[in-house]
């Protein structure tokens, strides 16, 4: 490795340049979100968060992130299985289009769902027959928020499935094992931190969509407002010290996940290197 | 969609459910996006999306874009390389660091960079004295966009950084080419094709980002207005047509961008593995 | 059809192909109760997809496939009483090597005490004592092994397959466990067929070898009968360490025979003797030249040019040394014949050697 030493000066020149940019860049914004949340003391801060609208928007928020974790975990666990252990036709598209959600813009994934369930659409007549409202109201906002983070827990289990291979599998399977014996005490053991990851990464962008909720919400405050949306209702109406103050809230979220990503992904590859 | 007979159960089971979620939540709004367009008079298509306002934040859209992109690739390219090839105290922090712009949400880091960045705030005030604005111009899309577009390149070239075996480079030295002349000639070429993909990644991404820029950019119009923001606009006036005509428009530049991308891996996939 | 009485394993006219790729062109055989089978081919030959179709793992496209006089082509792998050891063991990486071993029972819904009893006996009898809490990731190969193979056996299948068992293992520790295994299987009784890539494994473990290339069968016999007896030109080229002769009516003691232009020769066939060495046969000898003499550890390998051709032959090692450029005297006792049409292989004796009519293996 002698050759692989830079000289001194190229090396801490390399390192303070790119410390100085994300300090930027990245740690800036978060040291000031929590200062201005709490420049006018920790009395208005707690104010802040503990408005009925906020705490609305904080259970609604929760709420959202929930049911979505559920079911992408779901889809992400059966897709998984379904792509990495069966050949069938069709299975290309399939891939495709569950990778295509990130390749959308949000606020194009928020005109979809409009498009499917607004007034123009062709079930409108039935969903409203059927007193069932969708867009401008929270199914809308669970939809949405569905959509953007699609992939994230397939995504994170596929590469695991198709590296393990199917041996166990089948050699449980040969012993008489039904699926769901060899999903819980084969399978699930392999893929559990990747799982567990994706879980993160698809709270973490659930709790902060912004641009296709904003598109479904219709922004009722209290009702279809989830907390981004909140924030930017505080913004927009000059109440910056509410608005930072909703926004430490999801900083601190930000940097739980954060830790808890380097953990889980810590695990995983000590896993995979054992 | 015929499948072979496997062993490993449950193909029946996975296909439905995988079938109903990927039906409701991609396939029938999808469809909807397909049914929809064809509704649309071509004429009023083309007039909408040819408008000089719109047509003004297409060119907003993919410069600052572009530009965040380029300075994602080499500032990106520069941390992976810091990460991978140096030790030093606080490495383990940089490197967890990096996701950061994936976990908190875009409205939060749209605000906070807003604030920093007026001619008041704390960075902004430092560039006032030179009279350089930065919110409410496309200078702060840019910053808004470099922000989200970190980590994109940064995962993408890491990775592939650490696999360049060490054997490659003594080799070149043992040829005597100087460090300089290493990078460029031995080890740029092994990680082109993720800087690539990162690149992309963070073009397509940005291209189609709303929540951080939409209120650092101050929305003038045929100056700072995005193209998702014009989106917005047109929706909240529940003009549909319009919403969708452009929506259109910005689909097809995405899909532009990842085919280049496709092109390009495939191209240089088959120089590496030989195979025509 | 007396014979087929005797028959446990019966495969008829399976077909299988992937794409383009024929993995299975109208294979039948039979095993007999009891037999330790050795499916033999280079890779892609079709042999592991044959083992899987016949364990349910893959499904043919057309054939049958019976066990124990039952058709099975329907039956599912987990009812077709079959124990399956992996080339890779596929051991459960996260259950230690008695859940490993328990696995099966406990599916099929033994009693606790039977489960513990029967996983006992197991890791005694594939003397895995006092590893019953490890993880298969603290095995060494050669463990790995036989838990795979306490595994396969722990729910008392009627045939045992096992793909390709020994190559994952140390060349060195390889060849204790052919001995190990086939004691073991011989002392079980039960009917197993492995598929391997090696000839030496085959030869050495298997008692009736099936050798196979692109899809089809080319032979099956004992392990005598199908290295001295190929029948076909696969087998003469894929067996021993075969060298291809052209004009083979040109040495001594051989003559045209009919269709035949080319041959094959083994270095068990050719032997060199110095010439100042006793030579019985002096008629049928040609002189050669020594081009080579390299070092294989038990013997010297000579390369000897006779006539423009190219010879390999062996020679013991206590025996006096022989030096590259010297003449020497060669005998090639017999070679194979391969005909113009590549389909049959006939083998001819050197004449010095017929008319005494002695045979030599």
């Amino acid at each position: 490795m002698q050759i692989r030493n830079d000289k001194g000066i190229v090396k801490w020149l390399l390192i303070g340049l790119c410390t100085v940019f994300l300090l930027v860049t990245l740690v800036l914004p978060l040291v000031y979100v929590i200062y201005t949340a709490l420049r006018e003391g920790f009395q208005a801060y707690l104010a802040s968060v503990t408005d009925t609208y906020a705490v609305k928007a904080i259970l609604l928020t929760v709420k959202v992130v929930i049911i979505t974790v559920v079911i992408n975990s779901v889809f992400g666990i059966f897709a998984a299985w379904l792509i990495t252990r069966f050949q069938f036709h069709g299975k290309k598209i399939i891939s495709t289009l569950i990778d295509l959600p990130l390749t959308i813009s949000p606020i194009i994934a928020g005109l979809i769902f409009v498009l499917t369930f607004g007034r123009q659409s062709a079930i409108y007549p039935l969903l409203e027959k059927w007193g069932i409202q969708i867009i401008f109201a929270v199914p809308g906002v669970v939809l949405a928020t569905i959509f953007v983070t699609f992939p994230f827990i397939s995504r994170e289990i596929i590469p695991v499935l198709t590296v393990e291979g199917t041996d166990e599998e089948e050699a449980a399977a040969l012993m008489g094992a039904n699926g769901f014996q060899i999903f819980t005490q084969i399978t699930f053991p392999h893929i559990k931190w990747a799982f567990l990851y994706g879980v993160v990464l698809c709270s973490a962008r659930a709790m902060g969509e912004f641009g296709a909720v904003s598109v479904l919400s219709g922004h009722l405050r209290g009702i279809t407002n989830t907390m981004p949306l909140y924030i930017e209702l505080l913004y927009q109406a000059f109440d910056f010290t509410g608005a930072f103050a909703m926004s430490s809230i999801l900083v601190i979220m930000a940097l739980i996940i954060l830790v808890l990503r380097n953990i889980l992904e810590y695990r995983g590859r000590k896993e995979m290197d054992a | 969609m015929r499948k072979k007979k496997s062993v490993i159960p449950g193909f029946g089971l996975s296909f439905g459910i995988v079938m109903a979620i990927l039906g409701l939540i991609v396939i029938i709004p999808l469809c909807s996006l397909v049914v929809f367009s064809m509704k649309l008079s071509f004429h009023d298509f083309i007039v909408t999306v040819t408008r000089p306002r719109v047509l003004a934040s297409y060119k907003v859209s993919i410069l600052t874009a572009f530009i965040a992109s380029v300075i994602n690739a080499v500032m990106g390219l520069a941390i992976a390389w810091v990460l991978v090839r140096y030790k030093f105290p606080g490495k383990r922090i940089m490197d967890g660091i990096i996701e950061l712009p994936f976990a908190l949400p875009t409205a939060v880091a749209g605000i906070a960079l807003t604030h920093l960045t007026v001619p008041e705030g704390w960075v902004g005030k430092i560039f006032a004295k030179t009279g350089v604005k930065i919110a409410y111009t496309r200078i702060g899309i840019t910053i808004a966009l470099v922000f989200i577009g970190i980590p994109f390149v940064v995962r993408s070239v890491q990775p592939v950084l650490e696999k360049v075996e060490a054997e490659y480079e003594e080799a070149a030295a043992m040829f005597g080419a100087s460090r300089v002349q290493i990078f460029f000639q031995v080890i740029f070429p092994e990680i082109r094709p993720a800087l690539i993909a990162g690149f992309t990644m963070a073009f397509a991404r940005s291209i189609g980002e709303y929540g951080s820029v939409v209120f650092i950019a101050g929305n003038t119009p045929y100056k700072t207005e995005i193209t998702p923001l014009m989106i917005m606009a047109k929706l909240q006036e529940f003009d549909y047509a319009s919403a969708t005509s452009i929506a259109l428009v910005m689909l097809l530049i995405s899909f532009v961008i990842l085919f280049v991308n496709a092109v390009i891996q495939s191209f240089t996939s088959k120089i590496v593995s030989g195979i025509e | 059809m007396g014979e087929n009485e005797q028959a446990y394993v019966k495969l008829q006219n399976i077909n299988k192909t992937f794409g383009n790729f024929k993995a299975s062109d109208d294979v039948s055989f039979t095993v007999e109760k009891g037999k330790l089978i050795g499916l033999l081919g280079p890779s892609g030959s079709g042999k592991t997809t044959l083992l899987r179709i016949l364990a349910g793992l893959e499904t043919a496209d057309s054939g049958d496939i019976y066990i124990d006089g039952k058709e099975v082509n329907h039956v599912p792998a987990s009812k077709r009483g079959i124990g399956f050891v992996f080339q890779n063991y596929a051991l459960f990486r996260y259950k230690t090597v008695f859940d490993n071993i328990a696995f099966g029972l406990k599916i099929q819904k033994w009693n606790k005490t039977d489960i513990k009893n029967r996983v006992e006996e197991l890791i005694e009898l594939v003397g895995l004592k006092g590893l019953e809490k490890r993880y298969p990731k603290q095995l060494s190969g050669g463990q790995r092994q036989r838990v795979a193979f306490a595994r396969a056996l722990a729910t008392q299948p009627n045939l045992l397959l096992l793909d390709e068992p020994f190559a994952a293992i140390d060349a060195k520790v390889r060849k204790e466990l052919r001995g190990w295994l086939r004691e073991l299987i011989n002392q079980m009784g039960i009917t197993s067929i492995f598929v391997t890539h090696d000839q030496d494994e085959a030869i050495e473990v298997a008692d009736e070898i099936i050798v196979m290339n692109q899809g089809k069968i080319e032979q099956i016999g004992t392990p005598v009968d199908v290295y001295s007896n190929p029948q076909s030109p696969f087998v003469v080229q894929f067996l021993g360490e075969p060298v291809s002769i052209r004009d083979y009516t040109q040495f001594k003691g051989f003559h045209e025979s009919g269709g035949s232009s080319r041959a094959v020769i083994r270095p068990e066939f050719v032997t060199v003797t110095r010439k100042k060495e006793f030579n019985p046969y002096p008629v049928t000898t040609e002189e050669g030249v020594v081009e080579r003499v390299a070092f294989r550890g038990n013997v010297l390998e000579l390369t000897v040019r006779v006539q423009n051709e190219l010879f390999i032959a062996h020679r013991q090692i206590g025996q006096e040394l022989i030096s590259e450029g010297e003449h020497v005297n060669v005998f090639l006792q017999r070679m194979y014949l391969v005909d113009d049409a590549g389909q049959t292989v006939k083998i001819a004796v050197n004449e010095a050697l017929r008319e005494e009519e002695s045979v030599v293996i």
